[in-house]
């Protein structure tokens, strides 16, 4: 069924087809819409589940954990401020290996006061150990909360589905609502192994010295790096029953190309008009959009990267006193890989400020007019 | 040759807390589980944030304990149970009893907001706070239930705490809650009573219970229960229980309330106190039993 709607209501639609049993939210700008519609759902029996209202989202991801920890699907949303709030619990959510999964709208951390996008927040939680998925439109939003319920169970390792404020968050598209029953087909029930339960009374999460502590992180780590397959084979699975590919990155024109964008989230869309028009001005462009970001896809960014002549990352964060976050990853990803191409690190459209296709010809120019990406980071669009 | 006498035992045999734990000699903490696990039995789950029973029950992969744990982040004693209730429902048992168990640190203080969101929600949990007036954990810091007068780590002789201890029970009631009680380790069957009332009682039930700790009081181990009697006897920690936040009981009558000054004198974190400042503690404990009884009647 078709239906349109805003990429708010697609991370409801995915949490709700998912089956999500357990929901435990605080509201945050731009995010609302997604647990409105959500106790909407509940109250009116279209989903079964308990929406559990708490006071902050630090008490949003416990109540998470331990809903999930007791056995149940598990789903939460929130944004920026209110998922730095709950950067101890990501810790513990990972740590623990409970497979929440949670739809993160990407906006600018205060202060200022912002509500527009920019990828800090979610990006600041790179090391807590969640995979992240980065969408460009509210199918892929749809799409990846299931899609992510079943990676994270398989692997015991929470997702999130990260979407940009505004541009994907309050706009509405058309989007395939897939079939109820198909959908329950795809993702089973969820079954963990191992549960709080008085019937097998155990301790979790007690006291580890340090003769246990560093297996269980390999572990999580190892787990992780099972994901990139897992993501692919799970992605061709979707692909064969809803007609979708969900794969680790989207790339637009890559094959023949000799200069290539990497973007990420709806900055990635743009990217393929510009792409377009650099085309019928002779350049042989593509665009290299990642759409997981943890686990990182390296193998596949370099198999990419390493035909094309020159890169561009143009990333919405900074690491301050670094460099752009999807810049560092990528050359990384080339590091040691002999005839690799120069990579030039771009920022733009920090706090909201609009990527659009004349933000990538800029980029484009600067690029293509150098042999070598000698300054650390050029900034697209600032006011000097 | 005397006749034996014979003593009838009022709790439980059954133990589901097992020797082998970590707790330091006397310590009340530990006597606390022993008697809530009797009341509740097995079909408990615990929540345990950050405290000294984080590491009491024994560390990875050990357990003294015959009911599962979850050992969760230091705040989050009330929304973590609030979870586990709602997965373990919705995942089809409705039966068993959660339980959010914290220090007075995670309770008091960094928890006391999630505690809050628990109890104006009304979620079925046991919340049980066990009072040793500090973070003893972390080496005997001050928190806002260490009482007036004490020394702590923070609160070091010259500048002991002169801010009287928090009154939680107070909080709770304001929230009215269906259920509140107040419970001492030195008074075993009163607590295996309430705990049993409260488990028959659906909503946000909060114990408050009183649990010397000989490391952090500088008491002697084998005072802990008369300490912690004395406290009762002298209204210091008056055994009660509160319904909806409205109906005061107040357990133990005290028809000659013990002065304070005994209780204190034992204490090495008290040592300091000149005859006159013990005199305001007694004043400060007066003038709360005062209250209650009008709020009891
Ligand atoms: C967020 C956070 N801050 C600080 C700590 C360190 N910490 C662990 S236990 C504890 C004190 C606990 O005190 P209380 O709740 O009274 O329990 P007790 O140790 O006295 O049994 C502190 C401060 C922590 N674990 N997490
Ligand atoms: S420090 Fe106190 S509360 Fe902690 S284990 Fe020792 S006696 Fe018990
Ligand atoms: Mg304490």
């Amino acid at each position: 069924m078709k239906k349109v709607m805003m990429g708010n209501h697609a991370l409801s639609y995915g949490a709700m087809l998912s089956r999500s049993q357990v929901i435990a939210a605080y509201p945050i700008t731009p995010q609302t819409q997604v647990v409105e519609l959500l106790s909407e759902m509940c109250a009116d029996g279209t989903l079964d589940a308990r929406f559990i209202k708490v006071e902050s989202e630090h008490s949003a991801m416990a109540a998470c954990i331990g809903a999930s920890v007791a056995g149940a699907r598990t789903f939460t949303a929130t944004s920026a401020q209110g998922l730095a709030l709950m950067h101890e619990m990501l810790h513990w959510a990972s740590g623990g290996r409970h497979p929440v999964v949670m739809g993160n709208i990407n906006r600018s951390m205060a202060p200022g006061w912002s509500i527009w996008t920019d990828q800090n927040d979610s990006l600041s939680e790179r090391d807590t150990g969640w995979m992240q998925y980065y969408c460009a439109s509210n199918q892929e939003v749809l799409d990846t909360v299931i899609q992510a319920f079943k990676v994270s169970e398989a692997l015991m390792i929470p997702g999130m589905v990260v979407l940009d404020a505004f541009a994907l968050s309050h706009t509405y598209e058309v989007v395939d609502v897939p079939d109820q029953a198909a959908v329950d087909k795809y993702l089973p029930p969820f079954k963990p192994e191992i549960r709080l339960t008085p019937n097998d009374p155990r301790a979790f999460g007690g006291l580890t010295g340090a003769e246990h502590y560093m297996e269980l992180r390999y572990k999580l780590q190892k787990d992780m790096e099972k994901a990139p397959a897992l993501i692919e084979e799970t992605g061709r699975e979707f692909e064969k029953m809803f007609g979708r590919n969900l794969g680790l990155v989207d790339a637009y024109k890559c094959d023949d190309a000799e200069f290539v964008f990497v973007t990420s989230g709806t900055a990635g869309f743009t990217a393929r008009v510009a792409v377009d028009e650099l085309r019928r001005s002779g350049v042989k462009a593509g665009n290299l959009r990642i759409k997981v970001f943890r686990p990182f896809p390296f193998a596949k960014v370099r198999e990419i990267l390493k035909k094309v002549k020159k890169a561009a990352v143009v990333d919405r964060n900074c690491s301050y006193g670094a460099h752009g976050i999807f810049f560092q990853e990528v050359k990384s990803a080339l590091y040691g890989e002999p005839g690799t191409p120069p990579v030039f690190g771009y920022i733009a459209g920090l706090g909201g400020r609009d990527i659009t296709t004349d933000s990538f010809k800029e980029v484009a120019a600067h690029a293509l007019a150098k042999d070598r990406a000698d300054e650390e980071i050029v900034w697209i669009g600032v006011k000097k | 040759m005397k006749k034996d006498k014979k003593m009838t035992l009022t709790l439980p045999a059954e133990e589901l807390m097992a020797c082998g734990h970590l707790a330091c000699q006397g310590c009340g903490a530990a006597l606390a589980m022993r008697y809530m696990l009797k009341a509740l039995g097995q079909k408990t789950v615990l929540c345990i944030p950050a405290c000294c029973w984080a590491v009491i029950d024994g560390p990875y992969p050990y357990s003294s304990l015959d009911v599962p744990i979850y050992h969760c982040a230091f705040e989050t004693a009330a929304s973590t149970a609030t979870g586990v209730k709602a997965g373990l429902e919705m995942t089809g048992d409705a039966e068993t009893t959660v339980v959010a168990w914290a220090g007075d640190g995670g309770t008091f203080d960094i928890g006391l907001q999630a505690l809050s969101g628990a109890a104006e929600r009304n979620d079925d949990i046991i919340y049980v706070c066990y009072d040793n007036e500090a973070y003893m954990n972390t080496g005997i810091q001050r928190s806002s239930a260490t009482p007036y007068g004490a020394w702590t780590t923070t609160t070091p002789v010259k500048h002991f705490k002169t801010q009287p201890k928090k009154d939680i029970v107070a909080i709770l009631a304001a929230h009215r809650v269906p259920y509140i009680a107040t419970a001492s380790v030195s008074h075993p069957e009163d607590f295996f009573k309430k705990m049993k009332k409260a488990k028959d009682i659906k909503g946000t039930r909060f114990f408050h219970v009183y649990a010397p700790c000989p490391t952090g009081w500088k008491s002697r181990p084998e005072d802990t229960v008369k300490l912690a009697r004395m406290a009762v006897q002298n209204a210091y920690f008056p055994l009660l229980e509160i319904e909806d936040g409205e109906k005061y009981t107040l357990n133990l009558k005290l028809k000659d309330k013990k002065p304070v000054n005994d209780y204190v004198r034992i204490q090495g974190r008290f040592r300091h106190l000149t005859d006159e400042q013990i005199g305001s503690i007694q004043a400060e404990v007066d003038a709360r039993w005062e209250r209650l009884l009008k709020l009891s009647v």
